[in-house]
């Protein structure tokens, strides 16, 4: 292989500048343009007003809330996976937690309506025991148990594969050392796991603040999101310029938010290197 | 007693994880149209299914498109790694750069500006958009698989068969590819997963009555539940479910085989 077969390459980048760059591109133009095709901040000016103000801050708060519930739910599933000491069951355990994650997301989401609509199974059960009928679908709690239903297992693999990389003679030392299993926890094996857990933070909030499934179909439309906002004016409202600079705003949350994290998880590898 | 209750929190959350599913499966044969009842076993709605040409229509499309965009950026995604592979540091870090904006950039995102260059383009959106769609989404990930096999590969290797007189071609074909095949087969079931479970993308990018399962499932759920979804659901459960099956069973194998060697 010499030099001249970089000319293979070239074809992808003529692709990626089409596709991958110019669209971004474009998403910019339209957002700093208006009808009429001449600059303008008036998509952005019109963003930053309560309602849609609101609609953010209503996205990033789910998101947070359910990436929280998913990481207390989901740090002891791979804690206690990562210490089965039989590798077979460990593998097993394993595989039934993140077999959901091939299943088609619209798919999971959907059988959460069968379970929660006002003739769905929980509120026949109720019925059946002449309790009063609750409305459980089609507000945000359904809203979020639909993120934390879907997210969950993308919050236990990557903490897992950490924890089952952890050299187990650290905590054997930490014992005898004098630590106690709490101090040994909170002291060695946590600390060692937060690059999973950073993965596991990133991949919850990133799809939960820019879905629009999970609401349209678990919040009824009442509980507009970011991600439908972006939908209904691209695809119902036909406002492409309002819709592009929603979801430039979007994208830059979410990258600032990506670099956020990252940073964080350097400065915690450097801690821990040092100790080391 | 530790252990038992470690044990009844594992089970509890496999309960949260698999119980909607399983509800969602048992309903499917559920004769009673509303829910709150069971009315007996019936197949009516999977023969519903196998009737409505609607349906038949995008698991068509749904096959189709994952089939092309999986061969087209198993393709594209190897040969440009292989290029992009013998840039320098430099250039290389650019280009993996922008390859990987599909990667991180939220799907709506990704599919909200593939539309509007559709529109730019003023092409009509319909299977050929969804397709580019999909190919653009999915190549990032066959060279993310395929890069990091060709720098563990021996470069002594191919000066090895530089010596022996291998011509460029026979370097790429006899050598290289045959390091690099596991890094491929791995971009290619990454391929062929995200494409045929994508929703958000095709969704964005499609028209002209060309749909696949998911945004069809979309557009019924939209309107409530209906018995012919849960059916639909059923199956594409148990096709999913089957086929990690047997690739799995043909790994543990493979392993096997491997290990034994060894």
């Amino acid at each position: 292989m010499n030099k001249n077969m970089r000319v293979l390459g070239l074809p992808y980048v003529a692709w990626m500048l089409i596709f991958i760059c110019l669209p971004i591109v474009l998403l910019g133009v339209y957002s700093f343009t208006n009808n009429t095709g001449n600059f303008s901040l008036e998509n952005f000016k019109s963003f930053f007003t309560p309602i849609y103000i609101q609609i953010l801050l209503n996205s990033l708060y789910l998101a947070f809330i359910s990436t929280v519930i998913c990481f207390i739910l989901g740090y002891p599933v791979a804690y206690i996976i990562a210490k089965i000491p039989s590798e077979k069951t460990r593998n097993t355990f394993l595989l039934l937690f993140i077999l959901p994650m091939w299943m088609n997301f619209l798919l999971r989401t959907y059988s959460w309506m069968t379970l929660l609509g006002n003739n769905g199974l929980i509120n026949t059960l109720l019925q059946a025991l002449s309790l009063p009928q609750l409305n459980l679908l089609y507000n945000s709690g359904a809203v979020l148990l639909g993120m934390v239903y879907n997210f969950l297992p993308f919050m236990i693999y990557p903490i897992y594969s950490i924890l089952i990389k952890i050299d187990a003679n650290y905590a054997i030392a930490a014992g005898d050392l004098g630590a106690n299993p709490r101090q040994t926890f909170m002291k060695i094996t946590f600390p060692l796991s937060i690059p999973g857990v950073i993965t596991g933070i990133t991949m919850v909030f990133m799809p939960a603040v820019s879905t629009f499934v999970i609401p349209s179909l678990l919040g009824g439309g009442q509980n507009m999101l970011i991600g439908n906002l972006i939908e209904q004016q691209l695809m119902q409202a036909g406002n492409w310029h309002f819709g592009s600079a929603a979801s430039l705003i979007m994208m830059t949350i979410i990258l600032i938010a990506m670099q956020v994290m990252n940073r964080f998880d350097k400065t915690q590898q450097k801690n821990m290197e040092m100790l080391a | 007693m530790k252990k038992a209750l470690r044990n009844v929190y594992l089970y509890i959350m496999l309960l949260f994880l698999y119980a909607p599913i399983l509800v969602l499966m048992v309903y499917s044969f559920n004769a009673s149209k509303s829910r709150g009842q069971w009315g007996g076993f019936t197949l009516e709605w999977y023969r519903r299914l196998f009737m409505d040409s609607n349906i038949q229509s995008a698991l068509y499309y749904t096959v189709l498109v994952a089939i092309l965009a999986t061969i087209i950026s198993t393709i594209v995604g190897t040969i440009s790694s292989i290029g992009i592979f013998l840039y320098g540091n430099r250039v290389q870090k650019l280009m993996l750069n922008v390859n990987y904006i599909p990667v991180i950039n939220p799907d709506i995102v990704t599919g909200v500006s593939m539309m509007i260059l559709f529109a730019f383009m003023s092409m009509r959106q319909g299977f050929a958009t969804m397709l580019i769609a999909h190919i653009t989404f999915c190549i990032p990930y066959v060279i993310l698989s395929v890069l990091p096999k060709l720098r563990q590969m021996d470069v002594n290797l191919i000066e090895a068969a530089m010596d022996l007189g291998a011509r460029p071609m026979q370097i790429i074909t006899k050598v290289v590819l045959a390091e690099i095949k596991p890094g491929i087969v791995t971009g290619l079931l990454f391929a062929f997963t995200l494409s045929i479970d994508d929703f958000v993308i095709s969704f964005f990018t499609t028209g002209s009555g060309v749909s696949n399962l998911s945004i069809y499932v979309y557009s019924m759920a939209k309107r409530g539940i209906s018995p012919e979804i849960n059916a639909l659901s059923t199956l594409m459960i148990l096709t999913v479910t089957l086929l990690l099956f047997v690739i799995n069973k043909r790994n543990n194998k493979k392993t096997k085989i491997t290990g034994e060697r060894i």
